[in-house]
């Protein structure tokens, strides 16, 4: 059983991968669970990772990749140090999310699912987040902004911004 | 392990002890403080307060006083709540600071805290739960726990009633017999369709096989909706154990719970539950000695709004691209690895142990001719008590919004409401007073969806809630069946048209005859269905479509093309909070003098408009 479930692609190079190989069964059926880990560790599923899947699974890197790009939580791309995410589920929508969107795009001058070209923030638009009683709400790196408005975006922005 | 002796005994001990959580005159001289612990209050800090009264309760060692997490208590907007029991007293907008002085004042002195006290819509102040008109009208059924235990103790869950059903199916009831009481009862699915349960449950029971799946649907992807993850996040052994009678029911002996993995909060806790039931034995081999086995995996979705479909959801679970597949064969006769497979939503599953135990006759005595029992709303949006709503099927929408949700906040009146989310339809104040279950919403021109409900109030525009949910369906339409992937993109360019002030009459046109097509065209629900918030929209408020094609005006601002933010100079005062308060310094002139806007800067955020205190700033 052990000479099966190791993990060629990565096995010595990196020990996330191989903890994470040693935990699933070389079956199909596992990828999407295996990716969600990848990202959640990574931010993003590198191509090392895709390659390591890909072979322990026996699935081929273009269906993997399909996979990754049907799926919203799945990103190619590394997140910046900042992510903030917008609320744009229905109940902050109404409640004008868009304008902060809006004005954030304008301020980082990057689209949703963007970084920066310094690495330090990204975009991102997210589909209800849950709290919808502090409707319109972002979060920046998880942590929750209610009651939103385009000067408490702008605030945040500039504390951050000062931020190394 | 566990034997059923021993289960038995715990629910008798767990329910004496824990009766002032339901009991205003327990007989007890303790004290529980339950923290809402959903995700709503959660996102505002209640674990820190739960944390602090903790550390204050240990320092002042104080005795016969417990600090509890519990599920959403529902009315998310005053969160975070805190309530005391015995007596019921119900905090809102708690802070972590405000802990010392509630243990002070309440616990040690025996006072209220008067400032803390939950203010109802009318400006009065309520002692306690019950006496809240968010309560009045609303029925616990689904939600029955949720506020009243910690759902990560399962013993907390078994003092009241919790495994009893799966007792009494196991040890008294043939699979025939469950059907027939779901039968009986009248319980349609919750996910959105309402196709009857005991039907589904009796398909899949009737097809042979050597193994079948009971799966559990909490994706729950309509944006504003969060009854399903507060139902898992509340009461999550309720769903456990519907799910493992609806094992032994058709005969599976394993079981998936596909769970969105944006949900944290309830992944932790149904995990919890899972672990929790296996270690006393009742999931797992020869459960309650009855020779049934049943175990249960959670599967992680990634983010695909087409994956509440079920056979996408199926997909998903196999570890593929969630594209729907064709129907039939359904899932219940080939569903999961090709096997029969049963498919239910959150709220479904957590009716149906309460079905089991009040028998079909209680159940069915709640509701309408044809929707029976209690649905569970996300109310959200322009309302003023925004949160979790359970009512009697065939409650007035007019009952749900003003009398449960308090109206409209800040003077403003009702435009439209929206259930159903992509899927459904908005529905205008003519309609206010249709009693809500499935055949009159549909008849409306919306459906009943999973449950969320988002208000709107006249200052929204319509075209561009149509183009917002278009946006949705562009975004999330699997690309499977071509009339979905390029007839929701071609829609959404219309309407970008339309709030653009490039459309015309003839796109009106357009517009319905794609909606034709793609519901036609379309394999699953998500395609079927995307239409809808446009052809409900354009239905009831053609004039403002028209407005904004003809007239070239958008009269609610949305439509930045459309509108122009003016500052009225004989109403202006000079006062200077316009520019004060404007993010982007749009706002000239000098002091003490007469303000305009320079159009090429704004953004038409509408923050002056809110800010002028003479109302001197318009369209």
């Amino acid at each position: 059983m052990g000479e099966t479930k190791r993990c060629p692609g990565c096995t010595g190079k990196d020990p996330f991968l191989e903890e994470l190989c040693k935990k699933y069964e070389p079956i199909k059926d596992n990828l999407i669970q295996m990716l969600n880990e990848v990202q959640e560790h990574y931010g993003y599923v590198p191509t090392k990772a895709q390659q390591a899947l890909s072979d322990y699974l026996k699935v081929p890197m273009a269906e993997i990749y399909g996979v990754i790009t049907f799926y919203s939580r799945f990103t190619l791309k590394p997140k910046g140090k900042y992510n903030v995410a917008v609320c744009l589920g229905t109940a902050c929508f109404v409640k004008g999310s868009q304008k902060i969107m809006d004005r954030l795009k304008e301020r980082l001058k990057i689209e949703a699912g963007e970084t920066t070209k310094d690495g330090k923030f990204s975009i991102e638009e997210t589909r209800c987040v849950g709290a919808c009683g502090l409707a319109p709400v972002f979060t920046v790196n998880g942590e929750v902004y209610g009651k939103a408005t385009v000067q408490k975006l702008d605030q945040v922005l500039d504390e951050l911004g000062e931020k190394e | 392990m566990k034997t059923l002796e021993e289960i038995n005994k715990i629910r008798e001990e767990k329910r004496k002890e824990l009766d002032l959580r339901v009991n205003t005159k327990a007989d007890t001289r303790e004290k529980h403080i339950l923290v809402c612990h959903g995700t709503g209050c959660t996102s505002s800090k209640s674990p820190k307060i739960l944390e602090n009264f903790r550390k204050i309760i240990e320092e002042k060692k104080i005795e016969n006083v417990r600090v509890i997490m519990t599920g959403c208590f529902g009315l998310c907007a005053k969160g975070p709540i805190v309530i005391i029991r015995p007596e019921d007293t119900f905090y809102s907008n708690v802070t972590p600071d405000d802990c010392e002085e509630i243990i002070q004042t309440h616990i040690i002195e025996g006072k209220t805290v008067d400032r803390l006290l939950c203010k109802d819509i009318d400006g009065k102040i309520v002692n306690s739960l019950d006496e809240l008109n968010f309560y009045k009208k609303q029925k616990r059924i689904a939600l029955k726990n949720c506020g009243v235990i910690n759902p990560e103790c399962i013993d907390e869950y078994i003092a009241f009633d919790g495994y009893k059903a799966l007792e009494k199916v196991l040890k008294s009831m043939t699979p025939d017999e469950v059907i027939d009481i779901l039968n009986k009862s009248g319980l349609r699915g919750r996910g959105g369709a309402g196709f009857p349960t005991g039907k589904k449950w009796s398909f899949t029971k009737g097809y042979q096989a050597d193994q079948k799946y009971v799966v559990c649907n909490a994706d729950e992807g309509d944006p504003g909706a969060f009854m399903d993850r507060s139902i898992l996040e509340g009461d999550p052994h309720s769903v456990l154990e519907s799910m493992i009678i609806a094992g032994y029911t058709i005969g599976a002996s394993k079981g998936y719970i596909y769970v969105r993995a944006e949900y944290p909060i309830a992944v932790k806790r149904f995990q919890k539950a899972i672990d929790q039931a296996r270690e006393y034995g009742i999931l797992g081999k020869n459960i309650f000695d009855s020779g049934f086995d049943f175990d249960v995996e959670v599967r992680l979705g990634a983010g695909a709004f087409v994956c509440g479909e079920e056979t996408a959801l199926l997909e998903s679970i196999e570890g593929k691209r969630g594209q729907p597949r064709v129907k039939p064969p359904f899932p219940a006769e080939c569903g999961l690895w090709g096997k029969p497979t049963l498919i239910n939503n959150v709220e479904t599953y957590a009716n149906i142990t309460r079905i089991i135990l009040e028998g079909a006759d209680w159940y069915s005595s709640i509701g309408t001719e044809t929707s029976k029992g209690t649905k569970v709303f996300a109310l959200g949006g322009n309302v003023n008590n925004i949160g979790l709503v359970e009512v009697p099927m065939g409650t007035t929408l007019r009952e749900i919004v003003f009398d449960i949700g308090g109206g409209i906040p800040n003077n403003r009146s009702f435009k439209a409401a929206q259930t159903g989310g992509p899927s459904g339809g908005c529905i205008p104040s003519e309609h206010l007073d249709t009693p809500i279950d499935y055949e009159s919403l549909k008849q409306i021109g919306s459906m009943m969806g999973s449950g969320g409900l988002i208000v709107m109030d006249d200052t929204k525009c319509m075209p561009s809630l149509a183009k917002f949910y278009l946006d949705f369906t562009v975004s999330e339409s699997c690309g499977k069946c071509t009339p979905c992937r390029i007839g929701t993109k071609r829609m959404h360019e219309i309407l970008e048209k339309i709030c653009n002030g490039q459309g015309t009459l003839e796109d009106l046109d357009k517009l319905e005859k794609l909606a034709v097509n793609i519901q036609r065209g379309s394999v699953c629900g998500l395609g079927q269905s995307a239409p809808n918030p446009v052809i409900s929209t354009l239905k009831y408020f053609r004039d403002e479509f028209v407005e904004h094609v003809v007239d070239k005006n958008c009269r609610t601002l949305e439509c930045k093309a459309l509108s122009k933010i003016v500052i009225n100079k004989e109403k202006c005062k000079g006062c200077g909070l316009c520019q004060k308060n404007c993010p982007v310094n749009a706002i000239e002139g000098a002091a003490r003098e007469i303000r305009y806007i320079n159009q090429d800067k704004c953004i038409k955020c509408g923050t002056c408009l809110t800010k002028c205190p003479f109302h001197a700033i318009g369209n």
